[in-house]
């Protein structure tokens, strides 16, 4: 599949510099008066469809339709979705509502991430983890964010499957055991509003379809009214529940010291850290590229505080776990990731390194000459991007303002 | 500019403790550049960093130079601070001068010069009492 994760409608888009100016790996440029991406730069983290004041930015969703092409659908809802309700009292209405829309099945993803949670656990008491800190991989951003940026981190990154590919393979299996039909017969659907999310589960062949939650939304809650007392198919605990807010996956390690950052500048905070070895003590880092979590997802519904205040409220009485690895049958080679985390070598200026030197002496000459206000108005995000865009793809230093208007400076004093 | 190596500059600023770590951090931008081998990255980044953060706590700043050659990097970190009497001592493990506000910060644990050796090929350390000292610092890219 392309790295393709966000579509722009070029006749909503005016060609501010917003997404530029907020892309986190500066991976648009404005040309021709619209926003472009460099797309073996974007980790898919959303924050472009986020800002964009016109809603020009899309993410790239497979149709609600193409369930039917499968003899038997089932759903994969994330929890996150379970806080998008207004007065909703118990989940089983929403997992009803999806039975009543198309799918004959459900299997929640939060019962994938108690699986998870306890995968993790039994590998670190195995000492068979990776390197400390381990670092959580439930979120696709921050794994293309540390393959694109922090290779040195490779070895930190759990080497589990995420909660929606666990569910997805459980949810195969259970789906052939009870119809009888083939594996390829049988379509399972995650639902979602991330379009990191999108990316990863399309590429992890888990899934035959990725459907946008804004879509399964509109569906469910005409349908969810005329439920009068919903079946008991709810199968999640409250550890399950917990992995659609910051903290939620850090707090079920069980460990000495864990915890959860959220917010992509905050994440590459912990990430330069790691990298410099300040956090030896620390056994697990759960990191969020969206603030809160997954509650804080680019297109969910309702305002990720208010979110996480209803998710807190389903959780309560639930158990702890409903979800155990070891009365599944399930041996931890089940929950492991069995493909190697490949870096993304984008960022390199040349393979060969006197090239590259060169290029980067050609990139500091060229940055020592601009204006250094970082204004955007060339159509890239920074005056050090400018200069890389110079030197690398054949930009015209005549873009740059200093050189349009060159008495820029002089009314500094 | 010669051809054959970039120079990096850093004027290290101890009026501003919060900002310690920030030359590191560049030449570490500038190393994933050129693509650098992610442990070659860590180790001048880490030789760096501890150097950086020495000259704040004991020498009220400095200068780092660094020069990038295709098979190395060069770091020198030049102070002008009190001096270190007896390098060799300072070189253990564990001893520190540092003062007791810097310790409550989590620094002054008495790693910064064992770390540094540890993580360059070549280390060389010139000073003189009351005048000041130099480090120089060869880390071998693979």
């Amino acid at each position: 599949m392309e790295r393709k994760f966000v579509t722009l409608d070029a006749d909503k888009c005016k060609g501010c510099i917003t997404c530029m100016k907020r892309c986190p790996t500066e991976a648009i440029r404005v040309r021709g008066g619209k926003a472009k991406i460099i797309y073996e730069r974007c980790i898919a983290c959303g924050e472009c469809i986020r800002c964009c004041p016109y809603h020009a930015k899309k993410p790239v969703y497979d149709p609600f339709e193409m369930i039917h092409a499968f003899k038997y659908k089932v759903a994969l809802p994330p929890p996150t979705i379970y806080g998008q309700f207004n007065n909703l009292t118990d989940i089983n209405y929403v997992l009803d509502g999806l039975l009543r829309i198309g799918f004959d099945d459900i299997y929640e993803t939060a019962r994938g991430g108690e699986l998870l949670s306890q995968a993790t656990r039994r590998l670190i008491a195995d000492g068979k983890a990776v390197k400390k800190p381990i670092i959580g991989t439930k979120c696709p951003a921050v794994v293309e964010l540390i393959l694109l940026k922090f290779h040195n981190l490779k070895d930190n990154m759990l080497n589990l499957l995420a909660p929606a590919e666990i569910s997805a393979k459980l949810a195969r299996e259970k789906a052939v055991a009870d119809t009888g039909l083939k594996p390829e017969e049988i379509g399972v659907f995650y639902i979602t509003s991330c379009p990191a999310k999108v990316h990863s589960l399309s590429l992890s062949g888990f899934v035959d379809g990725v459907i946008s939650f804004s879509e399964v939304y509109f569906k469910l809650i005409n349908e969810m009214p005329k439920i009068a007392e919903p079946r008991e198919l709810s199968k999640a605990g409250l550890t399950g529940l917990s992995w659609a807010v910051s903290g939620g996956e850090a707090a079920a390690i069980f460990g000495n010291i864990c915890f959860a950052v959220d917010g992509l500048e905050n994440v590459m905070e912990i990430l330069k850290e790691i990298e410099d070895d300040k956090l030896m003590q620390t056994d697990f880092v759960e990191l969020n590229a969206c603030s809160g979590g997954c509650v804080g997802g680019v297109l969910n519904i309702e305002n990720p505080y208010i979110a996480k205040a209803k998710i807190n409220a389903l959780k309560k009485y639930t158990p702890i776990s409903k979800n155990d690895m070891d009365a599944l049958g399930k041996p931890i080679e089940f929950f492991c990731n069995e493909k190697a985390y490949e870096v993304n070598e984008v960022m390199k200026l040349d393979d060969d390194r006197a090239r590259a030197m060169s290029k980067l002496m050609q990139i500091s000459e060229i940055y020592k000459h601009l204006a250094h206000l970082d204004c955007g108005i060339c159509g890239a995000p920074s005056c050090k991007a400018f200069s890389e865009d110079v030197v690398l793809r054949g930009q015209e230093l005549s873009t740059c303002i200093k050189f349009r208007l060159p008495d820029l400076h002089q009314n500094d004093g | 500019m010669s051809q054959d190596c970039i120079r990096l500059e850093f004027k290290v600023d101890s009026e501003n403790f919060a900002s310690a770590g920030s030359a590191s951090e560049s030449v570490k931008t500038q190393l994933k550049l050129l693509g650098i081998g992610s442990s070659d990255v860590r180790r001048v980044a880490i030789a760096m960093y501890e150097g950086e953060i020495n000259m704040v706590i004991h020498a009220d700043g400095g200068k780092a130079t660094v020069e990038i050659y295709h098979d190395r990097v060069e770091i020198i970190l030049a102070d002008r601070g009190p001096g270190i009497a007896d390098i060799a001592l300072a070189m253990k493990e564990g001893y520190s001068t540092a003062p007791e506000d810097i310790r409550a910060l989590g620094f002054g644990a008495g790693m910064g010069l064992p770390n540094m050796k540890k993580n360059s090929d070549e280390m060389r350390i010139e000073s003189k009492l009351g005048i000041g000292t130099t480090i120089y610092m060869t880390v071998r890219l693979t």
